[in-house]
């Protein structure tokens, strides 16, 4: 069992982030990328924004309206991908949808990230656990284009 | 009054459904209701046993659907005291009802600087339609004001009245707040100064006796599937002439009784030029079943009853120090939060314990300017939920402060 397994700290590791969460707030700079994540079948209402220096990502910021799960994850999210390259950003993303949608995952890769790995018994959570990482990797991929 | 631990046996889903390896509690009645057995027979019934189309063929079977098809029909015009069955539309729901009476009614009878009132708290399907008359026609959405505690008041709704004032559309209890309108009132007032009144009845007629002629509303809407009937079937209801007066947005099969080469079409009388297309023909027969089997109940005891509850309800949330209503004297839904949850967290809590309740704007999406909430907790009671069920959802109310522990369940 990881150390981290036990729910203790695993809620534990949420509640933190929501209560104090990471890298919240936007910044008016043109040098961001910004996407809207709204929920079509709830309340979470997200906006993401990704500042890039050439391959590493090198800010991450949200704001808006979202519940426990959506705004910890989101935090989560925020503190994984600065300072990776795209390329390892996109590793640590497709590992977590694996652990929501319960596939193979690396642990190590997702950090704090694993407290979500019970989404799946709430199905409804599932948009709220990956709302802020979708919004992340929408603005990457379009960045690509 | 009716046993409700027997009125219970009628439900299958009250019967063995589990969520979450728990019993289901379901207290989102507003969003629809589960079906007895008699409704899911009777759907079963047409599918298996008389299956085919109505008004359309000269055979024993289709007679047969027609004498079905058209007795749902007679049974939706009892339930509600209109005065002809030929005043009763089948639609596929409240939604598509107040569709039709904006755009069939709303849209050739107003004119540039014409007036519309609404309220905040109403549903989605009682403002975005008339949004888009109103940008159609040059007319003018306009709201209500509610007074301090969300109620719609006679007085208010004397004070918005302008002599601009064409339309009153009205939810009769409202899908948050569930306060009752006083539309009684509000018709005869609103018909001195030559106003038709449109009510949303989705939140009302399943749970209280609905008299339209006494009522005198113009135009009445409502859903089966939120009084134990199938989805996809609802009633428009309109004083016949109005219903003369406004024009069908679907053409086809069966709404038009000739047309030539030329264009020239003769449509039907109301109801059948608004049922153009076979019709939903299983779930008229399952609501036809619905209303018998509410009707055997009695509205007047399913309003008692639930009204108990919802005091039980009220009475046991005011014990604990978490909880803050927003609605503590109205009707219908309560809505309410845990205090420091957000909705939805509160939700996935309930949802743990294998009780239903929704999370959200309950498509009210601007009642948030009213309430000072962006989103609240609703639980909507119908005649077989019970006060056990009630003390089982307060016991998680007292959890509040361990929301997560539903998502490590």
């Amino acid at each position: 069992m990881h150390s981290l397994d036990e729910p203790r700290i695993l809620r534990g590791i949420i509640m933190d982030h929501y209560d104090n969460p990471r890298n919240r707030g936007l910044v008016d700079d043109e040098s961001y990328t910004k996407v809207n994540m709204n929920s079509d079948t709830c309340i979470d209402n997200l906006d993401i924004q990704v500042k890039m220096n050439g391959d590493i990502i090198e800010d991450v910021r949200y704001d808006g309206e979202a519940c426990a799960i959506c705004t910890s994850s989101t935090s989560i999210m925020s503190e994984l991908m600065i300072g990776k390259t795209k390329e390892e950003a996109l590793k640590i993303f497709d590992n977590y949808m694996n652990m929501i949608y319960e596939k193979d995952y690396d642990e190590d890769l997702l950090e704090e990230a694993i407290a979500f790995k019970n989404t799946h018994k709430q199905a409804n959570r599932i948009k709220c656990a990956t709302l802020g990482w979708n919004g992340f990797i929408k603005i990457i991929k379009e960045g690509e284009e | 009054m009716f046993d409700v631990l027997k009125v219970r046996k009628d439900f299958p889903m009250l019967n063995g459904k589990t969520m979450q390896g728990k019993p289901l509690i379901y207290l989102d009645n507003g969003a629809t209701t589960l079906k007895p057995k008699v409704v899911i027979e009777s759907v079963c019934d047409y599918l298996s046993q008389y299956s085919g189309n109505a008004h359309r063929g000269d055979y024993d079977l289709s007679h047969e659907v027609d004498e079905q098809y058209e007795n749902a029909r007679m049974i939706v015009k009892n339930f509600i005291n209109a005065k002809k069955v030929e005043e009763i539309v089948f639609t596929s729901g409240s939604t598509d009802s107040l569709n039709m009476v904006a755009y069939g009614y709303g849209r050739t009878h107003l004119t540039q600087g014409d007036e519309i009132l609404i309220t905040v708290a109403e549903h989605a399907s009682n403002i975005l339609p008339w949004f888009e008359v109103a940008k159609e026609t040059g007319a003018i959405v306009k709201y209500i004001p509610l007074d301090e505690k969300g109620r719609l008041t006679l007085e208010n709704v004397k004070n918005a009245i302008t002599e601009h004032t064409k339309i009153i559309s009205i939810a009769q209890v409202t899908n948050v707040l569930g306060h009752k309108a006083p539309l009684k009132d509000i018709c005869t007032y609103a018909h001195e100064h030559h106003i038709t009144v449109v009510c949303d009845g989705a939140q009302s007629v399943p749970h209280q006796l609905t008299d339209v002629q006494d009522l005198g509303v113009d135009f009445l809407v409502f859903s089966g599937h939120k009084m134990c009937g199938p989805t996809g079937v609802g009633v428009l209801y309109g004083k016949y002439d109005l219903l003369c007066e406004t024009s069908p947005l679907r053409l086809g099969g069966g709404s038009n009784s000739r047309f030539n080469s030329c264009g020239i079409v003769t449509l039907k009388n109301p109801p059948y030029k608004f049922e153009a297309g076979t019709p939903n023909i299983e779930g008229v027969i399952g609501l036809g079943s619905a209303i018998i089997y509410l009707s055997h109940l009695g509205m007047n005891d399913i309003e008692a009853y639930e009204q108990e509850l919802r005091e039980y309800c009220i009475s046991k949330m005011k014990e604990l120090d978490n909880v803050e209503i927003y609605n503590e004297d109205s009707t219908g839904a309560i809505a309410f939060n845990i205090k420091g949850v957000f909705s939805q967290d509160g939700a996935s809590l309930f949802n743990s314990y294998g009780i239903a309740v929704r999370a959200g704007q309950h498509c009210a999406k601007i009642l948030d300017e009213f309430l000072g909430v962006t989103n609240t907790l609703r639980v909507s009671f119908y005649f077989y939920n019970t006060k056990e069920e009630i003390d089982q959802l307060i016991e998680v109310c007292k959890k509040g402060d361990d929301f997560l522990d539903a998502f490590f369940g």
